[in-house]
């Protein structure tokens, strides 16, 4: 079987390690903060000006003032801090966040991520997805592995790039992947998934080596 | 020394047409509502607008798209706004987009008398099609030439006659790099108080970037997404 949104959201959490700073895109990627494990202490960075996000508000808590880089109303931590988005982005071009987590349309053997634009369909913009897969230290994408039959783990990308040769690692609905030397190397499948599925959904270089284990979800 | 002006009015006197201006603000967050209110009921246009984003169709810039009074627009995300997409693909609005440290880091240096800066966001990307590209440290990186503003228009929380601001929770967002790079900033403020009255220690953008400040009225602060838990 392969997994949903909120089983790829869980295998990513297991990524995360105690005292990270993290900056979760919008889509699977927010999900991520639901499975942080209770023995590790994790904080979420916003872009638009806020270390420490907590959770949706209740009713009678929401702020206008206080929303997250999807333009949600969010809460904060004890010890969060508030900020300009320069400053925001001087955390991320600066190296200090440890992990980025996205969503993508496309990426590429060579860790190249297409992300933000469809010609001739809607154009929204980059936003700040272009300054995080540049400068992070550590680089995961949540994406479905195909559409349509179309695989999205790929030679080349076809869309327009968010960035080049700087996706570390992608969980998808079929796989755990790991970017090596120009190659996707399978790390874990889906409970129930075959290699060989993972093979025919997967367009790029796959590199498969000895027993694949299964996902723990 | 007192910067304060009546109202939204009088404070964006001297804005005109083809001029560029900047407006403050995180999607709806943080955003120069009284200011927008105001320019959107004039007959100022072809402005060149440089803000993270474009507002919604009803609110915050969206009202003086919908009035064809930007010809250009400069931003990093323009999602959730028919009448921009409608514009934009017609070709009666340009837009210039790229990554949103960039766009902040633009203004920041702007304010700063930084002309130009190295960034590795968009490299090996289009935003990099015919800028200066150069490595450091065995990373790529591309040139980007500072933003400046003939006006910029702000908001904060709280404000003094000195023309000190203060934010509120994530409302600073671009707010505080544009009252620097501004030739003259307006600053709109729920509360404005006497010189004095405010914490020193706690200013974050300093007077000496504003030139006009005003008390704003009737603020809506719209939520674009109201997203909730379930109490316990």
């Amino acid at each position: 079987m392969s997994l949903d949104k909120n089983q790829i959201a869980k295998r990513i959490a297991q990524e995360l390690k105690d005292g990270y700073y993290v900056n979760l895109g919008i889509g699977i990627p927010t999900l991520v903060a639901n499975y942080v494990p209770e023995s590790i202490h994790v904080t979420f960075q916003s872009e638009n000006g806020l270390l420490g996000i907590g959770p949706f508000p209740t009713p009678d808590k929401v702020e206008a003032d206080l929303i997250n880089a999807g333009k949600q109303t969010v809460t904060f931590t004890d010890g969060a801090s508030f900020f300009d988005s320069a400053t925001s982005f001087a955390m991320i071009r600066g190296g200090h966040v440890d992990l980025t987590i996205l969503g993508a349309f496309e990426v590429s053997e060579e860790g190249d991520i297409a992300s933000w634009k469809v010609p001739g369909k809607l154009i929204k913009g980059m936003g700040g997805a272009m300054d995080l897969v540049a400068s992070a230290k550590n680089i995961i994408v949540a994406m479905q592995h195909s559409n349509k039959g179309q695989s999205k783990i790929l030679k080349k990308c076809t869309l327009p790039l968010t960035g080049v040769k700087c996706v570390k690692k992608i969980v998808t609905d079929l796989a755990v992947l790991e970017v090596v030397n120009g190659a996707f190397k399978l790390l874990e499948r889906a409970p129930g998934v075959s290699v060989e599925e993972i093979k025919q959904s997967t367009e790029g270089k796959l590199i498969v080596e000895g027993e694949i284990p299964e996902m723990k979800i | 020394m007192n910067k304060v002006v009546k109202n939204a009015e009088e404070a964006i006197k001297g804005i005109a047409s083809n001029m560029t201006v900047m407006f403050g603000g995180f999607g709806l967050c943080g955003i120069p509502e009284n200011a927008i209110r105001v320019l959107s009921k004039t007959n100022i246009n072809r402005l060149v607008c440089i803000s993270n984003n474009c507002g919604i169709d009803d609110f915050g810039l969206g009202l003086m798209l919908q009035n064809k009074q930007i010809r250009k627009m400069v931003a990093s995300y323009v999602g959730e706004n028919a009448e921009f997409e409608r514009q934009m693909l017609s070709g009666e609005l340009e837009v210039e987009l790229m990554p949103q440290g960039t766009l902040a880091e633009r203004i920041r240096a702007g304010g700063a008398g930084i002309p130009a800066f190295f960034v590795p966001a968009g490299y090996g990307t289009e935003v990099a099609i015919g800028k200066e590209e150069r490595e450091f440290n065995g990373k790529m990186h591309i040139l980007e030439h500072a933003l400046t503003a003939d006006f910029a228009v702000v908001k904060a929380w709280k404000g003094d006659t000195h023309g000190n601001l203060i934010y509120r929770y994530t409302a600073s967002n671009f707010n505080n790099m544009m009252a620097m790079a501004g030739k003259i900033t307006i600053a709109e403020v729920e509360e404005l108080v006497p010189a004095g009255q405010l914490d020193p220690n706690t200013i974050h953008t300093p007077g000496i970037f504003v030139q006009r400040i005003f008390q704003g009225v009737d603020y809506e602060k719209r939520i674009e997404k109201i997203t909730t838990s379930n109490p316990k």
